[in-house]
């Protein structure tokens, strides 16, 4: 009965899974750009399967969708597995992962679809350095988080500048960068613009087919229409 | 052929009963749009019940593995991902079309006599309807299917003095776990489905035993020619088959629309907490039932008063119960000369327009945080819904109806 209470209270409360008054960018998703998803796919496995699994996805799906050739595939893009129709699993193993974050970090098969592409996108842009922080890393969306800032050498190392607003509250105001990275802000816009559109992929394979596929259903639908209704004026002429 | 059909009709009334449902079941020649969602209704209760055998073929009812199988379906099974999406988005459609159906009943007046006993089993197919898609909503067992039943299940709690052991017997352990799943799927998959076939049945018989209401609310059955067909009445078959083909294709372009372009409608299809896999520990910011279900949630959010005896959850849960009885006694309650909304007064027309109004906000707010304003909304929509139904027998005997016409219009 507690538990309703609890429950009932935490229903009450606000939601601030995304952080109050951080704004959200905008990510331009489009699954046929083939390219993009294939660079961000490359990312993918080079930077987030070492601690994160997709463990609902398959190397040999992501090479049909994507058009890599699955020889590609297996020489560039599977570290941790040979066999082309495994899953996505992450070389940390969950037991290590505990020890050594805290915590076992989520599978990515889903998180834009739980989260998002919004939210990855500007998440993924959003670390700071912060020595309170266990892995030396913050994150403006996710205060707090367990997980280090893995692009740093392409984004650069940033400090985050705070204000304090009229309530006194601290808010996030502007970044500034401490060690610049290999890519501009441009360049690396643009690589998590290309992970957020292949996870976002990740999330639902079917949308790869999905969109094609209603145009014709509706349009096959719509011809079926005029039949039916003309089928329907024909019977009803003697109802008066 | 011929000699085949008499074999049969030797040993089974198939002529005749093809006859009286279908091709000699005369019904008004003024349905309107607001009866096109009975044949809906059944569609949608065929297409899930399709949907879900296939979905029972791959589907896994294991706490282990059942997050997995669905997201296996909508990834590694060929057109898994459609079927699910069908069954999924499917339950909220089959909402639409029967919130639409019992609407059309109240501004016709088709629950009233002789059609009492339709309007009832109805209500039980509503009611049974709700339980099959609560307990089907935990089988995915994400994040939401497990805190959604977990707030539900929890609120039998409220009953005084057996609350806490009817908890753990629905549960079948002290938390939503494995064996709640299992017993959810079982119910889920054949009881309720059951049930719910054979009552759609006995609303047909019942209506089929009567005749259907129409947008006049007039007996067709008053005006009948010499051979006792009614002159206002056509046949079933093919009047209303062809048009409700119509009808069907002009439904399945929606639900094509949405299947294949938003599934999720922007979570209130598919939550996008029910992406992430049940998690004891880890209660989801915002817990919110589906859309079909807030206008009820509202109204058990809305009682906050704790002075009452026995402490406002019990009430709110008394609350939330009686605002699903009292359409049970509709039919009574109705003390109108006349059935059709054509024929009432002011008096009907604005307390239905109200009661409507207070039925979507009581939705909408189901679906936002509680406190401050929303509650004391909340709380209007809940008196202005049993007002419609505790105050309609005064307002509809005061009511200045208009003359009804001896033949339809």
């Amino acid at each position: 009965m507690k538990n309703l209470f609890l429950l009932l209270t935490l229903v009450t409360m606000p939601a601030f899974a995304s952080g109050d008054g951080v704004h959200l960018d905008d990510v331009n998703i489009d699954l046929s750009d083939t390219e993009s998803l294939q660079k961000g796919a490359g990312l993918f496995v080079n930077y987030c399967l070492s601690c994160h699994s997709a463990a609902f996805v398959r190397y040999n799906r992501v090479a049909k969708d994507l058009q890599i050739p699955e020889k590609v595939v297996k020489d560039n893009m599977m570290f941790t597995t040979d066999r082309i129709g495994e899953l996505m699993i992450a070389t940390m193993l969950p037991k290590d992962a505990k020890k050594w974050f805290g915590t076992v970090p989520p599978d990515l098969s889903l998180i834009a679809r739980s989260r998002g592409p919004e939210w990855l996108y500007t998440y993924l842009r959003s670390f700071y350095l912060d020595d309170s922080s266990p892995s030396g890393w913050n994150n403006i969306l996710f205060d707090k988080v367990a997980m280090p800032h893995v692009l740093y050498k392409l984004q650069g190392a940033r400090h985050a500048v705070f204000k304090k607003d009229e309530n006194g509250i601290k808010v996030f105001e502007r970044f500034e960068m401490v060690k610049p990275g290999s890519l501009n802000k441009e360049e690396f816009d643009a690589v998590t613009r290309d992970l957020t559109n292949f996870l976002v992929y990740v999330g639902e394979p079917a949308q790869m087919v999905r969109y094609k596929l209603g145009v014709y259903v509706l349009v096959f639908l719509a011809i079926f229409l005029v039949f039916a209704y003309l089928l329907k004026k024909e019977y009803w002429k003697d109802v008066h | 052929m011929e000699k085949l059909m008499s074999w049969i009709d030797d040993r089974f009334p198939l002529t005749q009963v093809w006859e009286e449902h279908m091709a000699k079941y005369y019904a008004p020649k003024n349905f309107n749009f607001w009866y096109y969602f009975g044949s809906l209704a059944i569609l949608m209760l065929v297409m899930q019940i399709i949907t879900g055998i296939f979905m029972a073929m791959y589907y896994k009812p294991d706490a282990g593995l059942a997050f997995a199988s669905v997201e296996y379906v909508m990834r590694d099974v060929p057109w898994g991902w459609l079927i699910r999406y069908m069954h999924a988005i499917g339950a909220s459609m089959f909402f639409i079309v029967i919130y639409l159906h019992m609407f059309r009943a109240m501004i016709y007046g088709s629950y009233r006599g002789p059609r009492e006993l339709i309007w009832l089993f109805g209500m039980v197919i509503f009611v049974a309807l709700m339980a099959e898609s609560f307990m089907g909503y935990l089988l995915p067992w994400g994040n939401m299917s497990y805190w959604g039943a977990q707030v539900i299940i929890n609120l039998f709690g409220a009953i005084p003095y057996v609350g806490d052991i009817l908890v753990e017997w629905l549960r079948g352990d002290y938390v939503i776990s494995d064996a709640t799943l299992n017993r959810f799927f079982a119910f889920h998959v054949i009881a309720v489905p059951l049930v719910l076939v054979i009552l759609v049945f006995l609303h047909i018989v019942a209506l089929h035993k009567v005749g259907s209401n129409n947008p006049d609310g007039i007996e067709i059955k008053k005006n009948k020619d010499e051979n006792g067909i009614p002159l206002d009445g056509i046949p079933f078959h093919p009047y209303y088959t062809v048009k409700d083909i119509v009808g069907v294709i002009v439904f399945l372009m929606v639900f094509s629309a949405i299947i294949f372009f938003w599934p999720t409608l922007g979570g209130w299809f598919l939550e996008s907490d029910n992406f992430i896999p049940a998690n004891p520990v880890s209660t989801p910011p915002h817990i919110v039932p589906l859309w079909y279900f807030t206008p009820y949630y509202s109204i058990l959010r809305a009682v906050t008063w704790a002075w009452l005896p026995g402490g406002a959850k019990l009430w709110g849960v008394i609350a939330m119960g009686s605002s699903l009885v009292v359409l049970f006694f509709l039919p009574w309650l109705d003390r109108s000369p006349v059935k059709s909304i054509r024929y009432r007064g002011w008096m009907f027309k604005t307390a239905l327009a109200l009661f409507t109004l207070a039925f979507l906000m009581l939705g909408w707010l189901g679906t936002q945080p509680v406190g401050g304003i929303n509650t004391v909304l909340a709380q209007l929509g809940m008196l202005v819904y049993f007002a419609f139904f505790l105050l309609m027998p005064i307002y509809t005997r005061l009511d200045r109806t208009k003359p009804v016409p001896e033949r339809l219009t």
